[in-house]
């Protein structure tokens, strides 16, 4: 049995008195690209958000190779380094190029040379096919360009693990396939990869298991080929029958 | 015409005075807006910080944010005037009457009341800065400090510059109050000059002229500035498919992406 990267262990969050997360638990295992489907309001953007901690947990514990991130004894900065976020809205630093927006955290957070993080940056920049544009800023890029770029500086962390936070959906239909071309290169090489997404074809080629979430808990998970021929459970199949539509 | 008989008088004759004080009013307008922007810096930034979860810092916050809002609300809520008076005075009457030299007076009361108002100005653009920029910066790992001063601090500073170069402005006029405690600036010497020549209307008018074309010329550099600030629109594509070395300049008009 494989060590899990990330663990929650019933896992809640509230908003108020709305409770948004209703005691969620999940095992991410190392190489592996889970996708967590489920429709909108369903808790799993928020889910993604507290393991990153951009958002405080309310009861439960997540934890990192074992160790609890929530209690306050592990250095929550370092910790976010190794499991960086990918954004539906990509929040590149508008103040920056694309390199620097690739050269910047690794100098700052992790104490890279100039040299050492702008060698690792190109790489990943030309992984993304974005090598070019490393003058531009984000301003000046389509949305798709400013996806890759924002993958690349996740990628030039070389993190364990990358959350992906809807990357598709604010993109025009012609971009989507740009970026999952290198999310799909990305799950290839053995990236461990927790994407919330919309995109039921990438969850159903490309992932190794799909999280069901509906109202806060985990209705259904597996399988993917299994999943998307055969869901189980009432509220899958009346979601997916909706997408395959 | 007597008129202009008489304005080319007081410019002959007084040019000297007239000189000393306009250096003086943008000396004191100058280092007084710069320093009350670093003020302002200081008290925007510790505003902004977010609350931390430990009980005794987090009061200590709250205290030093109240603070901070009783400083604004005080030099924003009384005249110029009447804070110069109370400064200069107030210092004198507790010093056995000795008073502070006026220049460095003046450039004080000038910074801590610019101050005020910049502490709202740099908190208003710190707010402004879309929250996906703080996240993107966390999320990586990066800590607030390290956010502020490599992503939202250099925004924040593009977006603040015009309500800075407005508050310039301001103070090259406002520090006509400072004469009040007897600041040579430039209307201190227009009143100088106006009891040597009982020429009223053509000395006020005189520096009237004079103060214009200081706001304009300082209003038109920092446009230029703020320009500069925005960076460039153009940038070049490195190496193309056909031409590994190839160097393509994409000017923002020609964006031809999404």
């Amino acid at each position: 049995m494989m060590e899990s990267v990330i663990s929650l262990k019933n896992l809640k969050k509230s908003f108020d008195n709305r409770e948004i997360l209703k005691g969620i638990d999940l095992e991410i295992k190392k190489n592996e690209v889970v996708s967590v489907i489920g429709s909108s309001g369903s808790g799993k953007s928020t889910m993604l958000r507290c393991i990153n901690l951009l958002e405080d947990v309310t009861s439960g514990d997540i934890c990192f190779y074992g160790k609890s991130v929530t209690g306050g004894d592990i250095d929550i900065n370092d910790y976010r380094s190794k499991i960086v976020m990918v954004f539906q809205q990509f929040n590149l630093f508008n103040n920056m190029t694309v390199l620097d927006n690739c050269v910047r955290p690794q100098t700052v957070v992790l104490k890279r040379s100039k040299e050492e993080a702008k060698a690792n940056a190109l790489k990943y920049l030309k992984k993304v096919g974005m090598a070019e544009y490393i003058n531009a800023r984000p301003a000046q890029l389509s949305g798709g360009m400013k996806q890759r770029v924002a993958i690349a500086r996740a990628l030039s962390m070389n993190p364990e693990v990358i959350l992906f936070d809807e990357p598709t959906s604010a993109l025009d239909p012609e971009m989507v396939g740009e970026v999952l071309d290198v999310m799909r290169s990305l799950a290839g090489e053995g990236l461990t990869m927790i994407v919330v997404t919309h995109e039921m074809a990438f969850a159903r080629d490309v992932s190794d298991r799909v999280i069901f979430i509906d109202e806060g808990v985990i209705c259904e998970e597996g399988n993917p080929k299994e999943f998307f021929a055969s869901p189980k459970t009432e509220r899958a199949k009346a979601f997916l029958s909706r997408f395959l539509q | 015409m007597e008129f202009f008989q008489n304005v080319l008088d007081i410019l002959t004759k007084y040019y000297p005075y007239l000189l000393e004080g306009l250096g003086y009013t943008m000396l004191i307008a100058l280092t007084g807006t710069i320093l009350g922007l670093l003020i302002g810096l200081i008290t925007g930034i510790v505003k902004t910080v977010p609350l931390s979860k430990r009980g005794g810092v987090r009061f200590l916050q709250k205290l030093i944010n109240f603070i901070i809002s009783c400083y604004v609300e005080i030099f924003r809520g009384t005249p110029m005037m009447v804070q110069s008076m109370v400064i200069f005075w107030g210092y004198a009457f507790m010093n056995g009457g000795e008073t502070l030299p006026l220049i460095p007076a003046g450039i004080f009361i000038v910074s801590i009341n610019t101050g005020a108002y910049m502490t709202e100005i740099v908190r208003g653009g710190i707010i402004s800065v879309d929250k996906g920029q703080f996240e993107g910066a966390y999320s990586v790992g990066m800590t607030h400090t390290q956010a502020m001063t490599n992503v939202i601090i250099p925004q924040v500073m593009r977006n603040i510059l015009p309500s800075v170069s407005n508050e310039f402005v301001i103070n090259i006029k406002d520090t006509s109050v400072l004469n009040v405690i007897g600041v040579m600036e430039l209307y201190f010497m227009a009143n100088k000059i106006q009891m040597m020549t009982w020429n009223i209307f053509e000395t006020y008018l005189i520096i009237c002229v004079i103060y214009f074309i200081m706001t304009f010329s300082v209003t038109r550099i920092l446009r230029v500035v703020e320009k500069k600030l925005a960076g460039s629109d153009s940038y070049t594509i490195c190496g193309s498919q056909s031409d590994p070395d190839a160097e393509i300049h994409v000017k923002k008009e020609e964006k031809v992406f999404g």
